[in-house]
Parts: structure tokens; sequence; C-alpha cells
């Protein structure tokens, strides 16, 4: 039972403090996977975005959804949800009786000037996070570390799918299309 | 009561049909909250967008929640808030006992050992995204590196980060705008 109010409350912070939208909430799920390695991996989250990229919903709502449910089956899906929902739920509720005000608030475009370089920021550390787990063996502790661990079938994938996302016509395409060919190339080279 | 369960309706739909979130679902919205129902006007859902994208969370359950609150206070905004949430639940909860129980195939393993650094590439792009839309002067390019640094080699957390970040732009934006 403790468990699951610490969930919830993981959860709560995550919807607090996650803004942007998009794969903001996963430099936070990183975080949580390093303090709570028992409710689920780091590595286990890379695969985690992965499908919440590749099916239905929102992502955000996809990665606590599927976070919940490695903790605690279908009931943590539930509340892990309704936890990083609840906090936008309040402050929207709040402040749609003053929309005008806040959005034309210099004080609120003044936080967001800070805060949205630094969510940038934070989104880097979610890619060097899975950059690591996917094209390492081991975790890197040092430079010398890194050839003798380097998989080169998996460093082929990630150049590659970057290059070609450098193009603006494949840009267009679905994320989905991508993991399915990595997926593909996984399976037939035995990655 | 019909009006409530209109509202849940609709947003299950943009839930189901919104891969990916953020600015995939706002046609999806349009088509049917603009057009189809004619809840709100396009300018007033473009406010709601830029003010989501302000607000703390998932953008596309924020959209919702501010378009019931609007249209049946609280109970509208339960209503908004549950349906978009929900076919996610429904959807990722059967993928993931799937997946449990395909776990000890080999093929499972490869094709994901395949995926991640598909996922990585795809953040890396991203990133570079948000970062030419939201980094525009030195100073934020300091604070962009600083974020990364602090939480990627010396493990702070990124709450930490956020709060650091939201009081320097308060304090030195504000000025920087009265300059302007």
């Amino acid at each position: 039972m403790n468990d699951i109010l610490l969930m919830c409350f993981e959860f709560f912070k995550t919807g607090l403090f996650s803004i942007g939208g998009g794969l903001a909430t996963v430099p936070f799920l990183f975080d949580m996977s390093k303090n709570h390695p028992n409710w689920f991996s780091s590595s286990e989250l890379a695969d985690m975005i992965a499908v919440s990229e590749s099916t239905p919903g929102p992502i955000g709502v996809n990665m606590a959804t599927f976070a919940g449910f490695k903790i605690a089956g279908i009931g943590g899906a539930i509340l892990a949800t309704l936890s990083l929902v609840l906090p936008a739920f309040t402050i929207i509720f709040i402040i749609s009786k003053f929309l005008s005000k806040y959005s034309d608030s210099k004080y609120v475009t003044a936080v967001f000037s800070g805060l949205r370089p630094a969510v940038a920021g934070l989104i880097a550390t979610a890619a060097y996070s899975v950059f690591q787990i996917s094209v390492f063996t081991d975790t890197l502790s040092s430079f010398k570390d890194i050839l003798p661990n380097l998989q080169i079938g998996n460093f082929i994938i990630f150049a590659v799918i970057l290059i070609a996302l450098q193009f603006k016509k494949l840009k267009k395409l679905h994320p989905i299309i991508f993991i399915f060919i990595a997926a593909a190339l996984g399976v037939a080279f035995k990655l | 009561m019909s009006d409530i369960f209109s509202l849940f309706v609709t947003f299950f739909k943009v839930g189901l049909f919104t891969f990916g979130g953020g600015y995939a679902m706002l046609p999806i919205i349009e088509h049917e909250i603009v057009n189809k129902k004619g809840w709100i006007t396009s300018e007033e859902l473009l406010q709601y967008f830029s003010l989501s994208q302000c607000t703390p969370g998932v953008i596309a359950v924020n959209t919702a929640t501010f378009v019931g609150t609007k249209k049946h206070g609280f109970l509208g905004a339960v209503a908004t808030t549950l349906g978009v949430v929900t076919p996610s639940i429904i959807i990722i909860s059967i993928f993931a006992s799937v997946l449990k129980r395909l776990d000890d195939l080999p093929a499972i393993a490869h094709a994901f050992a395949g995926i991640r650094p598909a996922v990585a590439a795809l953040i890396v792009v991203s990133c570079i995204k948000i970062f030419k839309s939201s980094v525009k002067s030195p100073s934020q390019i300091l604070v962009c590196i600083l974020s990364f640094v602090l939480v990627a080699v010396f493990k702070l957390s990124p709450i930490i980060v956020v709060i650091i970040a939201s009081v320097y732009g308060l304090l030195f934006f504000r000025k920087s705008g009265a300059k302007q």
C-alpha cells in the first residue's frame, strides 16, 4: 500500500514539473528509475518510449500508464495516470477564471524564457541516457571504456536514423516507421 | 448529463486518434470540437493550446481540461480529462501485458535492441527542435547546457533544475523584457 502511495506521489511530482509536453516527462521517469530501481529499469524505460511513440495517445500519458502498469498492474496504470494529470487539472481549473491575465502576464513570459531552454537541456539528458543504454554493453565510467563496449550494429542504426531525419521529406514520416524498420533490423541481425 | 457524456466520448476519440501527442492532436481537436460540435472557436482553441504549453503536464490533456472547464465547469473538466486518457490506459495496459508474456522470445529482445538506438535518434531530433524554438540568446544557451550538465553529470534531480530555471527566468528575463 505504501509503495502505491509513493508511486502516486512520484507521478504527481512528474506531472507538476514536466513542462512542454511530448517527451518532457521522460527525464523525470529516468530520475524515478534511478531512485526506485525495483519499479522499472532505465532500459525498460527506453522500451516504453518506443511503445508510447508507436501507440495512440499522448506520449506523456502513455509513459505514465506503462510505468504504472510495470509497478502495479492495471490498478497501477490507472493511478499513475490520474496522479500525473492531477496537478495540471487543478492549475487549469484555477487559471481558467482569469485566462487572458495569465497568458499576457510578463511574469509568466519571463519564467518560460528561463524554463524552455532548461527543458531542452533535460530532454538532451534523456537522449543521452537512451543513447548509452542502446549503444553500449555496459555503463561507461571512463573514456577508455567507450570502444570495447561499443555495439557497432546498434550504433549504425542510431547514426543512420539520425542522418535520415535531417532530410525534410523523411522528417515528415511518422516515428512509428523508423521504429518498425529498426525492429526489423534488430531481428534480422540478431542485435 | 448527456452533455457530460458527449464531452467524454469526444475526447475519448481525440485520445484514440492522437499519435505522439502535442501538435499532432491539434487538427483532430479542431475537426471534432470546432468544426463538428462548434463548442469553441478556432481562436479559443489556439489560445487553450498555447496556454497548455505554459502549464505543467501533458499538452493534449491540458487542452482537454481547458475545453471541458469552458463547456461545463468542474464536471466538464473531469469528463474531458478522463476521456482523453482512457484510450491510453486501455491500449497500453493490453500492450504491456502482451509484452510481458512475450518477454522470453529472443525475437522480441532483438527487436527492442534494434529499436532502442532508433528511439535515441528520435529523442535527439526532437531535442534539436525544442532547442531551436526556445533558445535564442547566449544566456539561454548557458541555461540549456547547465541543465544538461547538472542532471547528466552531477545527477541533480530534474525538479531542482526546473525550479532554478524558473526563478532565473523570473529574475533575469523580466528585466530584459522591460528594457525592450
